[in-house]
């Protein structure tokens, strides 16, 4: 079984945000990129699979600062091929435009199943997998929080709010949103990274040209003014906590 | 394209969803700028009863077997068509389990523009959305095409998009659906557990900030000393630390206690459309940035790792 991850950097949402010049877009000068939490779930679940079927692994990003890292701890993980994508990523890329040139040279690698993160914190024209399935003539399913594959089936839970489940039924090949993979996404030790390094390429691929059909243009971009704010306590712990008991005796839980 | 804003209504089990309301309201705002109809899709299978109070101008309802539940190709294959018929506006979705399942292949199949998370319409026909985990806002003009829009909570009041009145409904074809490549085997019902954290008066809710395991029990300690319940945001229970019976959020638990006390939450919007219900939340984060403070009464940037145990410690002095 041949399973396609698609990934992609974020920023680092505990790092401070800010607009740039254009007023439109992020400042990414200097922002921290760290790797999508929901890809990451998606590739600890193709490893799962590999681990439970033998299937091929191939993880798959956008050439932008960071992707090395990002591919060699796919690989330290249990990936078997690493791709980046070239092509004109300056100012960003939409999910429309990527997963319009993604879809053309993903139908050459013959995937049986891709999996990708089920969003994005950044993503503003809707999510890549539903748009990369489309592109590809392959069904989707989303919000996915586990895969078993038998042969050309695969049954999926997909979640529904409250905790409900919903067990879904398709065959490969299949486009799945993982919510979350069966088991946390594994550490690996950097000293297994940089082995990879040594011991694996990565593969370069050039984007066919970029349309942006379908993506929204941004007329401005801020930041939320607070509407409500907290009354705030001491930072020091002993006075802050000295006060919340004052206030749990008021709201009478103490 | 006619002028008519449509909501694609989303439903469970026999159950209108909150987001459907939501979108109704927003719905109405973007008709008011555009003069046309609000007009709601409905798609089910004996289901025309949950039309009843959708405030909207119209509802067009399809009826089929194959869509007696969400089935992600079924409902495409039926908005498609139904969409490049009628050619609205605009056409809202759930920012759901549903909404997002299909609106990305319908952007695609018939190149229509989406922005996704989309929380208020602003001056008739600026689209606001909510980014970053609530941390930053963008704005886009509609664009002169049939747009696909999708909703987060929080802009709009649930009840905006209710009515009393029974608006006309149209019973629309359906067109074949065979050939469907996926399908529903079961529903799973949520594991049932010791504690329902939709009913407990006072939660103590661990984040990302808690970071590890072990850090767990500081929480599970305060809890114990005051009386209270451990629960969870996404990352914890992703994570494996606390049981999914314990999750907050989107895909969890609304709860409503007397007392929220959070602890390294951030507050992304799908965790706080799922608190917004509690009496007074307090929170605990040492980024004074944390939209969590923005609907917190109370809120504090001491270390959680200093401040829990000597919140516990005072507490027990207290009840001895």
């Amino acid at each position: 079984m041949n399973i396609i991850v698609p990934v992609k950097l974020v920023p680092d949402l505990v790092e401070e945000l800010s607009i740039d010049a254009s007023g439109t877009a992020l400042d990414t000068a200097w922002l921290r990129m760290i790797i999508n939490e929901f890809d990451d779930h998606a590739i600890e679940q193709a490893i799962l699979l590999k681990e439970k079927t033998g299937a091929h692994v191939t993880v798959i990003s956008t050439n932008v600062e960071g992707v090395d890292d990002l591919l060699f701890t796919a690989a330290a993980k249990g990936a078997d091929r690493l791709i980046k994508l070239n092509g004109d990523l300056e100012s960003g890329i939409n999910n429309h435009a990527l997963a319009r040139a993604m879809a053309i040279l993903l139908r050459d690698l013959k995937p049986d199943l891709i999996l990708t993160g089920v969003q994005a914190h950044n993503d503003l024209d809707g999510t890549i997998g539903p748009q990369l399935a489309e592109f590809l003539g392959m069904p989707f399913i989303g919000y996915v929080s586990g895969v078993n594959v038998s042969g050309e089936t695969v049954v999926v839970r997909k979640e529904y709010p409250g905790g409900l489940i919903g067990e879904m039924q398709a065959s490969i090949p299949i486009l799945l949103g993982i919510q979350a993979a069966e088991h946390p996404p594994r550490y690996v030790a950097i000293s297994k990274v940089r082995q990879m390094m040594k011991t694996i390429s990565i593969e370069e691929l050039d984007l066919p040209t970029l349309d942006s059909t379908g993506a929204p243009v941004v007329n401005r971009m801020f930041q939320p003014e607070a509407t409500g704010r907290a009354t705030m306590l001491p930072e020091n712990a002993d006075d802050a906590a000295h006060q919340l008991v004052t206030i749990f005796k008021e709201l009478g839980v103490l | 394209m006619n002028q008519d804003i449509f909501v694609a209504i989303e439903h469970l089990r026999g159950k209108v969803s909150d987001i459907s309301y939501i979108m109704l309201a927003a719905a109405h705002d973007l008709a008011h700028s555009s003069s046309g109809k609000v007009v709601a899709i409905l798609l089910g299978h004996n289901d025309q009863e949950l039309a009843g109070n959708l405030k909207s101008d119209q509802v067009l309802y399809a009826d089929h077997s194959s869509l007696i539940d969400f089935n992600p190709e079924a409902y495409q294959k039926t908005l498609v068509k139904i969409i490049d018929e009628y050619k609205p506006r605009a056409v809202f979705f759930g920012q759901t389990t549903i909404g997002m399942d299909i609106v990305g292949g319908i952007s695609a199949q018939l190149g229509l523009p989406l922005v996704s998370s989309v929380r208020t319409i602003e001056a008739g026909s600026k689209l606001i959305s909510q980014i970053c985990g609530g941390k930053i806002m963008a704005e886009c003009i509609l664009p002169e095409i049939t747009t696909l829009i999708t909703m987060v909570p929080g802009g709009y009041k649930p009840e905006l998009g209710q009515s009393t009145q029974l608006p006309p409904i149209t019973s629309i074809p359906v067109q074949i659906l065979d050939g469907l490549r996926i399908m529903l085997n079961q529903y799973i019902e949520p594991e049932t557990s010791d504690v329902d954290i939709s009913k407990e008066p006072l939660l103590i809710a661990v984040g990302r900030g808690i970071q590890n395991q072990d850090n767990i029990s500081l929480a599970e300690e305060l809890a114990q000393a005051i009386g209270g319940v451990v629960c969870a945001s996404r990352p914890v229970v992703d994570q494996g630390w606390l049981p999914t019976s314990r999750l907050v959020g989107k895909s969890g638990s609304t709860v409503k206690p007397k007392v929220y006390l959070a602890l390294g939450i951030s507050g992304a919007p799908e965790h706080v459309e799922a608190i917004t219900g509690s009496g007074v939340i307090i929170a605990i984060n040492t980024d004074p940035a944390a939209p969590i403070f923005n609907i917190a009464k109370y809120g504090t940037t001491a270390d959680l790792f200093d401040l829990v145990p000597a919140l516990t410690e005072q507490i027990r002095n207290i009840k001895g």
